[in-house]
């Protein structure tokens, strides 16, 4: 890991320090998250100032505060924790299935490949975005639908590289060495294979985060998301009735942290992708 | 040729049949019936009993196994059934088959869906082949980070931000509605420089593939221009990969496009699919999808198809 730090370029630094600062805004977000859950109070984000309406960014709200008086900056904190929630929940989804998936169907190929192929193959015919809205509404509103929405229609992507690449290791020397050796085919696949492909899971990993955040912000702004918490979604939908008033605060600072984080996280999996695996430059 | 194209017609059919069972799971074993959504929470047991007998959300999900009844007379059998009879069921919401509310939606979906479609592919491909030209000088830099900032900016924050900016600011465009093309023309920019960033740096990267070919080397040493060389030759082979990516998008041509429609008034799929998920109206997000997934198949068999016409590699490979 330490060594890959040192590989990337100035660009990529920056990138991975951006989101270490958000990262630690999330991570202050849950504890003020958690506190107030645990004294059983509402969080300050959402204490409601009937005399602090719309007002524009000061010195007391550095992005000022929206139409119930509640500070904008507090939000935009608690929404990158959400964003952090669903970044991380589907990776947890996504990425164990397709890594599996892929491992199985290119090491054993055959029959159980086929089966691997025909489920990609079923999941990759749904239509995207209408899908994961279906399956967060089936599983009813809430961050719970999003999780499984994003994680189980986006693992696909994860398994077909993993699969490839797995296929090109099936019959390399320390593959067979170890099959000779008399290691069960579990053993070889994650103890052997599965350190020779990790990059692509790294690489896996930042593609889907900004995705994923992305689609998250969507199916909240749609009111089908996140309920009753600041998610940056809602937000850009609370701050869209007011814009047309001249509230141009709200809706600047939310779509401006929506940007940042996912274009610097797009940026560094481009990083990553050039770093560790030139020939997956090209795809995509 | 004919072998080729009956195992890919073979191989349709596991897909599809993986396609019906993942989205009778999807709708009928963890959604369950839509009484209490639609009949409400004072509902009375009756009247739910009454509900799931009329849509037939009361029969067994996979077989029957009661006695007198035939085997096929389940839900699962219903539904693949009913699909195959161009039957999508009745919209709970507006009390109406669905299939008439989907025709009525194709027409504006695909009004406003083409347009991106075609704009999108062709000004991408321009920028891509203006990188190819310049690769690695300042232009190809600049539409480089161009992309990725462009790709960065999330969806909602365009369709907003193109509304209010220059609908209601600049009043360039009238800002909601559906009458005449005019009222199309800010959905439709909006569409083609959202999906501008992906789009151009998959077709540069397709055409970057291409340039460094021996065969490009040759053309050079006939001494034909690099304009000509670029359309003439690169173009043509880097379209293989290119029209691929074109083509999947064809199915979302029919399914519209959830927050355009929504937001600028457009009849089309796409509202009413984000219609009836707000009002958990199944019958009509069920039939979406399941189309939407249907038509993937057919446009991407058709593909496949095409190249094993076109490209004697595909159909021996």
């Amino acid at each position: 890991m330490l060594a890959l730090l040192k590989r990337l370029r100035l660009g990529g630094r920056i990138c991975l320090a951006v989101i270490a600062a958000y990262f630690a805004l999330a991570v202050y977000g849950e504890v003020q998250y958690r506190v107030a859950k645990a004294r059983d109070v509402t969080p300050s984000y959402n204490v409601v100032h009937e005399d602090a309406r719309y007002q524009p960014p000061s010195a007391a709200h550095w992005m000022g505060t929206d139409n119930l008086g509640r500070d904008v900056a507090q939000r935009l904190v608690q929404g990158s924790r959400i964003a952090f929630h669903v970044g991380i929940m589907t990776s947890l989804i996504a990425i164990p299935l397709g890594v599996l998936l892929g491992l199985l169907g290119g090491y054993f190929g055959g029959k159980t490949d086929s089966v691997v192929v025909w489920l990609c193959a079923t999941v990759a015919s749904m239509p995207g975005l209408l899908f994961i809205l279906a399956i967060s509404m089936v599983v009813g509103q809430g961050i719970l639908g999003i999780y499984l929405g994003i994680g189980l229609t986006t693992w696909v992507g994860v398994c077909r590289t993993i699969r490839a690449e797995v296929m090109k290791h099936r019959d390399r020397a320390y593959v067979q060495a170890a099959r000779v050796l008399g290691y069960s085919p579990l053993r070889i696949m994650f103890r052997h294979i599965l350190p020779n492909v990790a990059h692509i899971i790294l690489i896996q990993f930042s593609i889907r985060f900004p995705g994923a955040v992305a689609t998250e912000v969507f199916i909240s702004f749609l009111g089908i998301g996140v309920q009753g918490e600041p998610s940056w979604g809602i937000m850009i939908n609370n701050a869209r009735l007011r814009l047309w008033q001249g509230i141009w605060w709200e809706m600047t600072f939310v779509s401006l942290a929506i940007f940042t984080l996912v274009l610097v996280f797009n940026h560094l999996a481009d990083e990553l992708r050039d770093l560790l695996d030139p020939a997956l430059r090209n795809e995509r | 040729m004919l072998r080729y194209i009956a195992r890919r017609l073979l191989e349709v059919i596991p897909t599809t049949f993986g396609i019906l069972v993942l989205t009778f799971v999807l709708f009928h074993v963890v959604g369950g019936s839509p009484a209490l959504s639609v009949l409400g929470k004072n509902a009375t047991k009756e009247s739910i009993a009454a509900f799931n007998h009329r849509y037939g959300y009361d029969k067994p999900l996979l077989w029957n196994l009661e006695k007198g009844a035939p085997l096929y007379d389940s839900q699962f059998c219903h539904f693949v059934g009913n699909l195959a009879k161009g039957d999508f069921g009745v919209s709970t919401q507006y009390d109406e088959p669905v299939a008439d509310i989907l025709k009525r939606g194709v027409g504006p979906s695909l009004s406003l869906t083409v347009p991106i479609l075609v704009g999108g592919t062709l000004v991408a491909l321009a920028l891509a082949l203006l990188c190819a030209a310049f690769r690695g000088g300042a232009l190809d830099r600049a539409v480089l980070v161009g992309s990725t900032v462009l790709m960065s900016v999330n969806y909602v924050v365009w369709v907003l931000a193109g509304q209010f900016f220059l609908a209601f600011k600049a009043g360039l465009f009238p800002i909601w509605g559906y009458e005449s093309a005019a009222y199309l023309a800010l959905p439709v920019l909006i569409g083609i420089v959202s999906g501008l960033g992906v789009d151009v740096r998959f077709f540069r990267t397709a055409v970057l593939d291409e340039i460094y070919r021996p065969y490009v080397r040759t053309a050079r040493a006939k001494g034909l221009s690099g304009a000509a060389i670029l359309v003439k030759h690169v173009l043509r082979n880097s379209l293989i990969p290119i029209v691929t990516y074109v083509s999947l998008a064809i199915p979302y041509l029919f399914t519209g496009s959830l927050m355009l429609e929504s937001f600028f008034g457009i009849p089309g799929l796409g509202s009413v699919s984000l219609n009836a998920i707000h009002s958990a109206d199944m019958a009509v997000v069920r039939a979406v999808v399941v189309l939407g997934a249907l038509l993937y198949q057919v446009v991407n068999l058709a593909t496949d198809l095409c190249y094993a016409l076109l490209d004697p590699r595909v159909r021996l490979g």
